[in-house]
């Protein structure tokens, strides 16, 4: 509670990480393929960072796929144009996301609550459509291609994480984990606790001596860098940039991901970008009409586990 | 203690003791056609303990949210500690020594009393931005934490959600969540609302400690007379957004004008 992590957290989190670091070898065998592993990883990655503002500061962004697909472009644009270097990709994709969040969070960060949530969706509805009729850059409708990450060179040894997909997929994970412990690092810290604070009451905060605005330009700006890292994995994993992927409805997606997983939870996000991929995945291949399958679940576990099914599943664990 | 000066009206407040931390002069403020505070002018002594008292709508949370830049006056100046705080943000006014608790109980209900009081030791520890801090300043923050937990005796109720904690509980966290910031001014709208007679002699005993030894100036809203007149060094009655008496407690008491707006309604 007071700072040291306790022996069940512990055990918690070496089954999570154990959990994915033999994600190649348990999917298999259950209809599953790397991939598919690689997607919710990233997918998770997005879906945490549009968390750490919504579960931790308490700020609801709805367009966030915008720092997603931004970083998406920049990593896709880096690789084009500049050097065939997937670090420096990730890099570009991450900035680019980063920085366009961090200059527009500046001048929406006092607005609260619906009306936070409504400038986030015509902010990234700017970006869709900017990405969208810039074709002669961005390739419009159809997408940026024409990339692909490249091998990274440890002067050693290559790692081929172009052709082999377990490769590619520990080094997202690698990537994934790095952010992760950032993210953590932050929200033990004491600027961590003045986020929480404002979650939890924000007058109160204010009258603690916490510059709210500011604070929560703050926490709008890393969790921006976030996006546009997992955006420029994306751009990765598919060696395409979607215009889709700064769609209102992408931030949607990640919002419910958090939301169904929990968002009171570190991990919340990480379940529900499994469920919704997986789910995505098999669904898919059935109906074309699979979202209507996410949604029914989506309402189910708003209704009986508002909690999302982290929370579900830790209140009956220590009940 | 210092009631030297015990005569009327808000024209006596500029002959209060030199040592002032607060100084309102001619404030004001209108809600559209409203005048919940029309002209008031206080001034409150380094250490000193003041009341503020007076009927539903006198203007007395009005006048606390103008002290502590809840919202700019209409009309008037703020003097905190000889600088004019008239426009400045509340939590700048916070960083400069001046706290607040609330009519109804602002605290962070889902997080245990232990991490309510960190953030704000760790805020008056100038760690507020810190993406990390050192294992000594942690064992510091820990120690200031157990001080102030000890002071409002609520050592036994650590890792309680302060949510969890009894109403009076609540109360007397909020006090201690405002004394982690080391206060030079602290203003209390009704510590004893709400509560039993137990409970009402509990945060009045912490109140008298608080005030005793301490540089801390105390100015209290409060409709429990009880508490009142146990605590004050001087009465301030405030009556439709205006000063109506100001004064020692005996004053106060054996004043014609307060206790026919006043006491005579409610005793």
């Amino acid at each position: 509670m007071t700072g040291t992590l306790s022996t069940r957290k512990l055990a918690v989190l070496l089954a999570i990480w154990a959990l994915l670091a033999l994600a190649p070898y348990w999917m298999p065998p259950l209809g599953g393929y790397t991939a598919l592993g690689t997607r919710v990883l990233v997918l998770a990655l997005a879906a945490m960072s549009v968390n750490f503002l919504l579960g931790f500061t308490g700020v609801l962004s709805f367009g966030h796929a915008a720092y997603f697909g931004l970083g998406a472009y920049g990593a896709g644009f880096a690789l084009k144009f500049l050097a065939p270097s997937t670090p420096l990709a990730i890099v570009c994709g991450m900035m680019l996301g980063g920085l366009v969040g961090a200059a527009l969070g500046w001048v929406i960060a006092h607005r609260r609550g619906v009306y936070f949530a409504m400038v986030t969706i015509a902010i990234g509805q700017v970006f869709y459509y900017i990405a969208f009729q810039w074709s002669s850059l961005t390739g419009g409708d159809d997408g940026l291609r024409g990339f692909s990450r490249q091998p990274i060179d440890f002067g050693l040894f290559k790692l081929d994480i172009v052709s082999n997909s377990e490769t590619f997929y520990y080094f997202v994970l690698v990537c994934f984990a790095l952010v992760l412990a950032i993210m953590a690092f932050i929200l033990r810290s004491p600027f961590g606790r003045t986020l929480i604070a404002i979650r939890e009451n924000e007058r109160r905060a204010r009258f603690l001596g916490i510059p709210v605005d500011r604070h929560i330009w703050i926490a709008f700006s890393l969790s921006c860098f976030f996006m546009g890292f997992a955006g420029a994995l994306y751009a990765l994993v598919n060696n395409f940039a979607d215009p889709r992927g700064l769609h209102y409805s992408q931030s949607g997606d990640f919002v419910m991901m958090a939301v169904m997983g929990g968002m009171r939870n570190f991990w919340g996000p990480l379940l529900g970008a499994a469920v919704f991929v997986v789910l995505q995945d098999y669904l898919s291949s059935v109906t074309v009409n699979w979202m209507s399958g996410v949604g029914a679940l989506f309402v189910v576990i708003v209704l009986f586990f508002p909690r999302g099914l982290l929370g579900f599943v830790r209140s009956k664990s220590q009940a | 203690m210092s009631s030297a000066l015990d005569t009327k009206g808000a024209s006596e407040a500029a002959s209060a003791p030199p040592a002032k931390v607060l100084e309102v002069v001619n404030v004001g403020k209108r809600f559209g056609s409203l005048v919940a505070v029309d002209d008031i002018s206080l001034a409150v002594a380094r250490g000193e303990l003041r009341a503020i008292i007076g009927p539903n709508g006198a203007g007395k949370t009005t006048f606390f949210n103008l002290i502590s830049g809840f919202f700019p006056p209409s009309a008037g100046r703020i003097v905190f500690d000889g600088r004019d705080v008239t426009t400045m943000p509340a939590y700048r006014r916070v960083a400069i020594g001046m706290a607040r608790t609330f009519q109804i109980t602002e605290i962070f209900p889902e997080l245990s009393v232990f991490e309510n009081l960190q953030i704000g030791v760790e805020i008056a520890a100038g760690y507020r931005l810190r993406p990390w801090i050192s294992r000594a300043e942690k064992s510091a923050v820990r120690g200031r934490i157990d001080e102030i937990l000890n002071l409002a005796g609520l050592t036994g109720k650590t890792d309680r959600l302060v949510g969890e904690l009894a109403h009076g509980d609540q109360r007397v966290a909020e006090i201690a969540m405002a004394l982690t910031l080391r206060p030079r001014l602290l203003l209390l709208d009704e510590p004893a609302a709400g509560m039993g007679d137990q409970e009402t002699y509990t945060v009045t005993k912490l109140i008298r400690d608080l005030h005793r030894g301490a540089e801390m100036a105390i100015v209290l809203i409060e409709h429990d007379m009880r508490v009142v007149f146990g605590l004050a060094d001087r009465i301030t009655v405030l009556d439709r957004g205006r000063v109506l008496a100001e004064g020692s407690p005996q004053h106060i008491a054996g004043d014609a004008a307060v206790q026919q707006a006043y006491l005579g309604k409610t005793a």
